[in-house]
């Protein structure tokens, strides 16, 4: 519910008018805003959970990332309606004009079979590691949308915001590989001194 | 009614014409933006008592001006909401967000100010603003304002054609070009700790562009002086190029035989040219520039509407232009 609150503050802004001189262009960054911030949070719980050994965590994650999908398709869709006229060619012309944009949209394409194998059964189906593995995309939509982003503020060359999202996700993914390289070094190093 | 001298509003589209009620709107204002700048002057006898309901903004002083008679230098579109034209700036020296501008820039000190003219002329010499503001009539002109980035205002400007101070200064033959520079004082400029630019910002015009009638030297808008935020005390304006082509705060202007570089040029060679007029024909490399969105008036839901040659324009400043290749000189 709290994961709502956002789009409801934006759509409320909206109604009443209050997003500033250009409502449009507000509603569109709030919901980019906020897919990232969302998908930091998705990323935070595995850390999280394997820090604190609260295994409780990791039933949030589909739901975070689900909101995560939630808002970069409501971001999608207010580019092509408020900025577009969901004028189709135009939406078309413009991804093929704009490398920022491109990446933006093969991150939300990337993250739809994400969002359409979230349910246990899709799970069962495709079994455990297969799924594990589709899932491991979510580390490629992070980087297309941390370059989206960069790409989108280098006009003004203004990257101290993208910097921090970028500072963010490298944390996140860096506690990963260092927690699977570990233990495999240790194990070298072992090896080394009783050979 | 105001009989047009010249063809000068293109309206491509039917649904482009102003609405009759907006229309009757703007006449309203009108009347009223005159009867308070009349009110404004000390001793005027012309409109006495008539108060209008929807006052004059009221954020800075009153700065009467007469309609102009320039051509094109009145367009119909409907003015944007004083509001919307002074919270939604790019004012780098006051931070890169829409918003920094007005909650930033009441550190700038617009009293006592400086303009030095400098170069190729014969006349040249530091004007106080004092001397500046009263060296020609003030006319009310009402321009549109196309932003580089897609968006778009309309805005009742108060000031006189440039032309008015370079006939003064009277150039050499040797000046070419114009260059405006800009005030860049870390002490009352948060944003000049950026990095975006190098500072000052700098902008340049050729100089029959800058002797063209409808080119601007403004003082003040919507009927009071410059907000700070938009350009105070003194900023150019010129209608048919890109918002950024338009320097705020001038402090320096410099008359030169050799084109000079400007701040967006030397920032990005490939996406920013000398000239930056407005052209729905030639894209930025980045996105198109074929329509924009009038802030305050297109709702949300609304097709943005088409970018018109030199943003409307073209009868008035198209000869400047005559042969030239658009496309590699923009």
């Amino acid at each position: 519910m709290l994961a709502l609150a956002p789009f409801c503050w934006l759509l409320w802004g909206a109604f009443t008018n209050s997003l500033g001189a250009n409502p449009a262009e507000a509603l569109i960054r709030g919901a980019g805003d906020w897919t990232l911030r969302f998908l930091c949070l998705t990323l935070t719980v595995t850390p999280l959970r394997q820090l604190t050994g609260w295994t409780a965590l990791a039933r949030l994650r589909r739901m975070l990332g689900l909101f995560t999908f939630f808002y970069a398709g409501s971001h999608f869709l207010a580019y092509a309606w408020l900025d577009m006229g969901l004028d189709v060619a135009a939406i078309l012309t413009d991804i093929g004009k704009r490398p920022f944009i491109l990446v933006g949209t093969l991150a939300l394409v990337l993250m739809t079979p994400l969002a359409a194998t979230s349910f246990n059964r899709a799970i069962r189906a495709l079994g455990a590691a297969r799924w594990q593995a589709l899932h491991r995309a979510v580390y490629a939509i992070a980087l297309l949308g941390l370059l989206h982003f960069f790409w989108m503020r280098a006009g003004k060359n203004d990257f101290a915001e993208p910097a921090v999202y970028a500072g963010i996700v490298a944390l996140l993914l860096g506690w990963r590989v260092w927690r699977s390289l570990w233990p495999r070094w240790q194990q070298r190093r072992r090896r080394a001194v009783t050979s | 009614m105001h009989v047009l001298r010249d063809r000068g509003f293109v309206h491509p589209v039917s649904s482009e014409i102003t609405p009759r009620a907006a229309y009757l709107d703007r006449r309203r204002w009108l009347a009223w933006a005159g009867s308070a700048a009349a009110t404004a002057l000390p001793g005027s006898v012309a409109a006495q008592g008539a108060q209008s309901p929807q006052a004059r903004p009221g954020k800075g002083a009153a700065l009467a001006a007469a309609r102009s008679s320039v051509a094109g230098a009145l367009v119909m579109d409907k003015a944007t909401p004083y509001k919307d034209a002074t919270t939604y700036n790019n004012f780098y020296e006051f931070g890169t967000d829409k918003a920094d501008p007005s909650q930033h820039a009441h550190t700038l000190k617009t009293r006592p100010w400086t303009v030095a003219i400098e170069g190729e002329v014969k006349k040249p010499g530091t004007y106080d603003l004092d001397t500046l503001l009263k060296l020609a009539p003030q006319e009310e002109r009402i321009y549109r304002l196309r932003c580089v980035e897609g968006w778009s205002m309309v805005i009742p400007w108060i000031g006189y054609s440039l032309s008015e101070l370079i006939k003064r200064v009277e150039p050499t033959g040797n000046a070419k070009f114009v260059q405006f520079v800009t005030l860049a004082d870390r002490k009352q400029m948060p944003g000049l700790t950026s990095s975006v630019l190098d500072w000052p910002y700098v902008e340049g015009l050729r100089l029959d562009e800058a002797m063209h009638p409808l080119t601007l030297l403004s003082f003040g808008m919507y009927g009071e002086v410059l907000p700070n935020q938009n350009g105070a005390p003194l900023r150019l304006v010129v209608p048919w190029k890109y918002g950024f082509k338009s320097g705020k705060s001038l402090v320096k202007i410099r008359f030169v035989d050799k084109q000079p570089k400007t701040s967006w040029e030397l920032a990005a060679p490939s996406e920013y040219g000398f000239y930056s007029n407005v052209n729905p024909k030639v894209d930025h490399p980045r996105w198109s520039q074929a329509s924009e969105r009038r802030i305050g008036e297109d709702g949300l839901f609304a097709k943005k509407r088409p970018t018109l040659m030199f943003n409307g324009y073209e009868p008035q400043v198209g000869q400047l232009y005559a042969g030239m290749d658009l496309r590699r000189q923009f």
